[in-house]
């Protein structure tokens, strides 16, 4: 076989130009079919109506900022989450390893003295190797001891938690340096983007490409698919388990910090639904529970609808716990749609 | 085809526990023929390529690659060794498409670690191509949508891209109609006219006439007879399945490797 042999110059010409041409076509083909193309227009009508109905007060650049404000650490959380469902499995434990990685960093910050850029960046490596070693403990118990996803990050979040108010004694830890909290909770890139939504931005660039264009996110598509055809070709499916779950520990670190640059102290209690946000967003963006398929712009969008109803539902006055209720709905058309694909699929 | 074996299995032996599943079994494989590995459920068909896939290595005897001896210890030192096999259950991943399933663990990447996906395509397309199989519209559906022998295809095309030597492939036909059967024994006869050695294992004896250049049938985990596919028909073929005389296998070992 040659396959593998490079070729000359003239002679690649066209079969490259075809292969491209094909991969734009299966683009196309994927655009048009796509639930995520479906959840992409429904926000966009989402909005469309909000600014119809409230022009001035929700289509302004300054409520597009708190909306997305509001979305960056779901969306850091959800761009784990991604991969962790793509892999077949799920991360329940991500609300309290934010709030536990959050305790730690005040705690080191506290101890370096609370000011300066050193100290947030310490600190915020803190929380991210704080949110690394939770994830790894996630990811060691589930692929190495072959307990169930749900079952070991059901034990870390309560773990976690518990954790979490076992050092501050149950009392939110206040007291972080001013950097943190005037220039990254408060103060904006250019003059335009805030800096928590350009963090977020960065991590969901860096993560859909790592899912779309590297082994990594190969891997873990294949995992998810056919764990056992994925060992076979010789990948280590328990070490890409691990890898997955510490990442999305470590975003949940992240999102700690990214939670005390916002409110200023640790939280405690604000979290308990964090991961079913998280879990929320990815699946209606078209992420199968089931595992195998999935996008990162999916759950972008996933996060954004929640988000936008929340905004869009108190700038018109309505009750905002009907965002929740709405939230719901959207979250079980989106798992049926997912249904009927695979038994479509499935009577191939 | 008169020249020596690509791969060789001297007096293999496995057992697991106190259960023997092979006994000083002789094989052999040469480029360019089709050899079918032919017995009854339990015969130490699976055994033996699991013995030459690395799964469960042999206890004992001795396996010859291009007339040296090697070891085989893990499913690594048979691809290092362009041994390749395709399993019943294919192990494709439904959700992937075709270039995706046979580029997986070996991807190749372009500059900053990205997946190079043209060049992956083209390879594969040029595979698929040089084994005719037609069969498929686009290398890019997922494998999900594809059909039993298609499958099949992927699975032997992704076996045979990695400069592989010998090809075993397990049952191929078991779930496949009869077009589908067609296909895949037709790309079984190219594989072997491209120069690899093929293992092909079947209950089927009228799959394995159609194809296989010799037959080797185990008994109760030994061998008990080797045919010329021209030379026999299915009765003898039967025959040794069902009765053939495991005491004979010593008599034969010699007379295989000579």
């Amino acid at each position: 076989m040659s396959a593998t042999a490079p070729k000359p110059a003239p002679a690649v010409e066209a079969p490259a130009a075809s292969a491209g041409a094909s991969e734009r076509r299966r683009r196309a083909v994927r655009l048009a079919t796509d639930s995520t193309a479906l959840i992409f227009v429904a926000l966009l009508v989402l909005l469309a109506i909000f600014s119809a109905l409230k022009p001035g007060a929700f289509a302004t650049v300054n409520n597009l900022r708190n909306i997305s404000i509001a979305a960056a650490p779901l969306l850091v959380l959800g761009v784990g989450m991604t991969f962790v469902i793509i892999t077949a499995g799920i991360d329940l434990s991500v609300g309290s390893v934010l709030v536990f990685s959050g305790v730690i960093a005040v705690k080191v910050m506290t101890a370096l003295g609370n000011s300066g850029w050193g100290v947030v960046v310490v600190g915020t490596v803190a929380a991210m190797l704080t949110g690394l070693a939770w994830g790894l403990v996630n990811g060691a118990l589930i692929a190495k001891a072959r307990i169930p996803a749900l079952i070991v990050t059901l034990g870390t979040l309560g773990a976690g938690l518990g954790g979490a108010q076992l050092i501050t004694g149950g009392v939110n830890l206040r007291g972080v340096p001013r950097e943190l909290v005037t220039v990254v909770g408060v103060g904006r890139l250019f003059g335009v983007v805030p800096w928590l939504v350009a963090v977020a931005l960065v991590v969901t660039v860096v993560g859909a490409v790592a899912l779309r264009m590297t082994r990594f996110g190969r891997y873990t598509f294949a995992i998810g698919s056919n764990a056992e055809a994925a060992r076979r070709v010789g990948i280590n499916v328990d070490r890409h388990l691990i890898k997955v779950y510490a990442l999305s520990g470590m975003l949940a670190g992240l999102a700690g910090m990214i939670s005390l640059a916002r409110f200023t102290n640790t939280t405690i209690a604000g979290h308990s639904t964090d991961n079913l946000q998280a879990i929320a967003a990815v699946v209606i963006g078209g992420t199968s529970l089931f595992g195998g398929v999935g996008t990162i712009l999916g759950t972008v969008v996933g996060v954004f609808i929640p988000a936008v109803l929340q905004n869009g539902f108190v700038i018109l006055r309505v009750q905002p716990f009907w965002q929740e209720v709405a939230v719901g709905v959207v979250l079980i058309a989106a798992v049926y749609v997912d249904q009927l694909k695979r038994r479509a699929r499935d009577r191939l | 085809m008169a020249d020596s074996p690509i791969l060789e299995l001297r007096g293999v032996s496995k057992s697991f526990g106190a259960v023997q599943a092979l006994t000083r079994v002789d094989f052999a494989v040469r480029a360019g023929e089709v050899m079918a590995l032919v017995g009854d459920n339990g015969a130490g068909k699976s055994t033996l390529i699991k013995c030459i896939g690395g799964i469960h290595p042999a206890d004992g005897g001795e396996v010859r690659f291009e007339d040296r001896t090697v070891t085989i210890s893990s499913p690594k030192d048979s691809s290092a060794l362009g041994i390749e096999i395709v399993y019943q259950d294919l192990a494709l991943c439904d959700n992937l498409d075709i270039v995706q399933n046979m580029f997986l663990g070996r991807e190749r990447l372009s500059s900053f670690a990205r997946l190079d996906e043209t060049a992956m395509e083209r390879a594969a397309m040029q595979t698929l191509a040089s084994l005719s199989v037609t069969t498929v519209r686009s290398v890019r559906q997922t494998v999900a949508g594809l059909s039993g022998g298609q499958r099949q295809s992927v699975a032997v095309a992704k076996a045979v891209m990695w400069n592989s030597t010998v090809v075993i492939l397990d049952e191929p036909t078991a779930a496949l109609g009869v077009a589908q059967t067609r296909q895949v024994l037709d790309l079984v006869q190219r594989l072997g006219e491209k120069g690899l050695g093929v293992v092909l294992i079947s209950h089927n004896l009228h799959d394995v006439f159609e194809v296989a250049d010799r037959i080797c049938v185990l008994r109760l985990g030994q061998k008990v007879a080797e045919f010329d596919a021209a030379a026999t028909n299915q009765q003898e073929v039967v025959e040794a399945i069902t009765a053939g005389k495991v005491e004979q296998v010593p008599g034969m070992a010699t007379e295989a490797t000579a």
